[in-house]
């Protein structure tokens, strides 16, 4: 299966916008840093007619070491989850986006 | 933060690129990322996180309110996992009161 990588993105932003390779590179980079920093502080990041990231809060469990069957303590942690757009789950689905319901 | 705040911090940050610049920067990613992913390919961005897209197979739903039995059919979800590098800055970020964003009000 094809894998789409930065190189890719950077060079469409190259052939699209027009910046030399370099700045299309760095400002992919930027676009990337600066959603980071937002779920960094905990921010949601939504993007219309793409998804939402969102930061959520887990809470302490008890897991099990699948191996060994011992009980170790799963600390409270923060993870991102991703919730895509209706316009992006039509769009994996080859059928048209509906309107009006984008998120 | 949303799309067009994230455009409006790009543009502060470039102050040389015109504002529709900006925007066609920012379509470009999501929609090279949503084009690979309606083509069933995966989006690998290092540090950042993986996009792919997960088969689900048909099933019988039920209506929750009436116990009906309904078909669901076979369907594609896109799907989003956390690079290494992201996932520990989000479990070690700061809420936002104690983050970058209020140091910089704070300054």
């Amino acid at each position: 299966m094809n894998t789409v990588t930065r190189a890719h993105l950077a060079e469409t932003i190259y052939t699209q916008v027009g910046l030399s390779r370099n700045e299309s590179a760095d400002l992919l980079e930027t676009v990337l840093e600066r959603m980071s920093r937002a779920l960094e502080a905990g921010e949601s990041v939504k993007i219309s007619g793409f998804g939402t990231f969102s930061v959520r809060q887990k809470g302490r469990r008890v897991g099990r070491n699948p191996k060994t069957g011992e009980e170790v303590p799963i600390l409270p942690r923060r993870v991102l989850v991703f919730r895509p757009s209706h316009v992006l789950k039509a769009h994996v689905n080859g059928v048209q986006p509906t309107h009006g319901e984008d998120e | 933060m949303t799309r067009s705040e994230l455009i409006a911090e790009l543009a502060a940050a470039n102050p040389h690129l015109t504002g529709r610049d900006v925007e066609l920067i920012v379509s470009t990613v999501f929609e090279e990322i949503t084009g690979a992913l309606a083509r069933g390919e995966r989006v690998e961005l290092r540090g950042f996180g993986a996009f792919t897209v997960k088969r689900r197979n048909a099933r019988t739903g039920r209506n929750p309110r009436t116990g009906e039995a309904v078909p669901v059919d076979e369907k594609a979800v896109p799907f989003f996992k956390a690079g290494k590098e992201l996932r520990e800055r989000v479990n070690r970020g700061k809420p936002a009161r104690g983050g970058a964003k209020a140091e910089r009000v704070s300054a």
